[in-house]
């Protein structure tokens, strides 16, 4: 993989991924093997806004790899409180760090970072963009449970404010599966995202309801509805309720679906399902390491 | 009654630029590109929905004293894609071509997305790769298919 800064899914061929999640594969099975491997690495750690997998798991993945990271805290306490410019913030990180992580509230955000700074920089998530290393745990999840191969995934939930979805259903294209994008109305795949998916020769198929379409699904990911996304709260209540699935709800699934979630859940999951053999939603959460360290290390030039 | 007789109906200029064969009902928003809204002092000449052989109606901007930018003629190119440009020079047109849509514009336009980096204070310039329909945002991937001149940034 040659990517000097890792912004979307959208940069990523079927051979970067694969490469990334052969080495995931490789870093799970001896963590050991390249416990020393980035000795005296710092990776600086820009979030504007609050995280806990995505911020951890990468925290844990630079320490795994032998190194440390240095973070801006929270916004709350930082020099952006005092009005410093996104582009002023990351030129001043990027003295302090071998490579940056951000996470930003605005579409773009990422993209513009990398023109102010010389040190590779990854995408934890901007705005409504794109959250393209969330992407990557995904699919190392998908390949672990239901493989590749004549693939029929289904989407449901958040799919216009969702970025996890945005850049999956991109990477998706690169493996020709089958989507399915279940949602309210309201809530449908935005223009750039349905346009992305037809240059790339996908067909969209969008459903409002789950049940037409779950039993030929070999994954369903799940995404959160979100409270703020609708005027009021019984309109929300409403709309909320009919994406929510539970243990029940798979009496009309495959045998082996993988039920997948980027997490933090609210109550589109019933505790329920957690003790069914769909359930990989917390495989998912934990992939995060290995996936990170290893798109650590290619980037960090730890292939040579 | 040729295109060149229904341009005597507006004044010659002097020293400027004539922007011709406009897509007929843009005149206005040629003016917005150019960031001319009367009120410092040019003297502009425009002619609205005129008959044409070439595109059966047309606009026609006459502007004395000024030419045009690169930026400008680009996304001038999006709304107005088969218009010409005529630099005037002593009464008379020194260069003549036409508009070539380019595959990005940078600056002129704002980006409809408020949760676009590029809308908040920071030192970048917007900048919008061109579709076959429309423009899209490079920084946040928003698309804008109609409308385009809406977007053009006022200064």
């Amino acid at each position: 993989m040659r990517h000097e800064h890792i912004i979307s899914a959208k940069q990523l061929s079927r051979s970067d991924i694969e490469e990334v999640l052969d080495r995931a594969a490789e870093m799970a099975e001896d963590p050991q093997a390249v416990a020393d491997r980035h000795a005296g690495t710092l990776l600086g750690m820009l979030f504007f806004e609050p995280s806990t997998r995505t911020k951890m798991s990468f925290t844990a993945a630079m320490k795994r790899l032998g190194g440390d990271v240095v973070d801006m805290g929270s916004v709350e306490s930082s020099s952006v409180k005092k009005g410093e410019s996104l582009a002023d913030t990351v030129r001043v990180v990027e003295g302090y760090a071998d490579a940056l992580v951000m996470r930003h509230p605005s579409e773009g955000s990422a993209k513009m970072a990398t023109e102010f700074v010389d040190v590779p920089l990854i995408n934890a998530g901007d705005g409504a963009g794109q959250h393209p290393t969330q992407t990557l745990l995904d699919l190392y999840t998908i390949r672990e449970n239901a493989g590749f191969d004549d693939l029929t995934v289904g989407i449901m939930g958040d799919l216009k404010y969702g970025r996890t979805v945005h850049s999956l259903a991109h990477a998706l294209t690169e493996f020709d599966a089958n989507q399915h994008f279940v949602s309210p109305e309201s809530l449908k795949l935005p223009r750039s995202v349905r346009y992305d998916l037809h240059e790339a020769g996908a067909t969209i198929k969008e459903h409002t309801e789950l049940d037409v379409v779950l039993p030929e699904l070999d994954v369903l990911y799940v995404t959160r509805i979100q409270r703020e996304r609708f005027p009021d709260e019984s309109e929300y209540r409403e709309v909320a309720g009919e994406y929510q699935i539970d243990a029940e709800t798979m009496d009309g699934a495959k045998d082996d679906l993988t039920v997948m979630h980027p997490l933090p859940r609210v109550d589109e999951i019933a505790y329920d399902l957690d003790d069914t053999t769909h359930a990989k939603y917390f495989q998912q959460a934990h992939n995060g390491v290995p996936v990170r360290m290893a798109l650590l290390d290619l980037m960090l030039g730890g292939d040579q | 009654m040729s295109d060149d007789d229904r341009e005597l109906r507006v004044s010659k200029i002097r020293n400027g630029t004539v922007i011709d064969h406009i897509t007929g009902g843009q005149a206005l928003n040629v003016l917005a590109i150019l960031g001319i809204n009367g009120s410092s002092g040019e003297e502009v000449s425009v002619g609205m929905n005129v008959p044409s052989d070439r595109m059966k109606r047309k606009d026609i901007v006459k502007v004395e004293g000024r030419e045009l930018s690169q930026n400008e003629v680009d996304v001038l190119s999006l709304i107005a894609p088969a218009a010409t440009i005529n630099i005037v020079r002593d009464y008379e047109v020194v260069e003549k071509h036409r508009v070539e849509t380019p595959s990005e514009v940078v600056g002129v336009l704002s980006c409809p997305n408020h949760n676009c980096i590029t809308t908040a204070q920071e030192p970048v310039e917007s900048r919008f790769e061109v579709l076959d329909e429309g423009v899209r945002c490079v920084y946040c991937d928003t698309i804008i298919r109609q409308n385009i001149a809406e977007h053009i940034e006022v200064e």
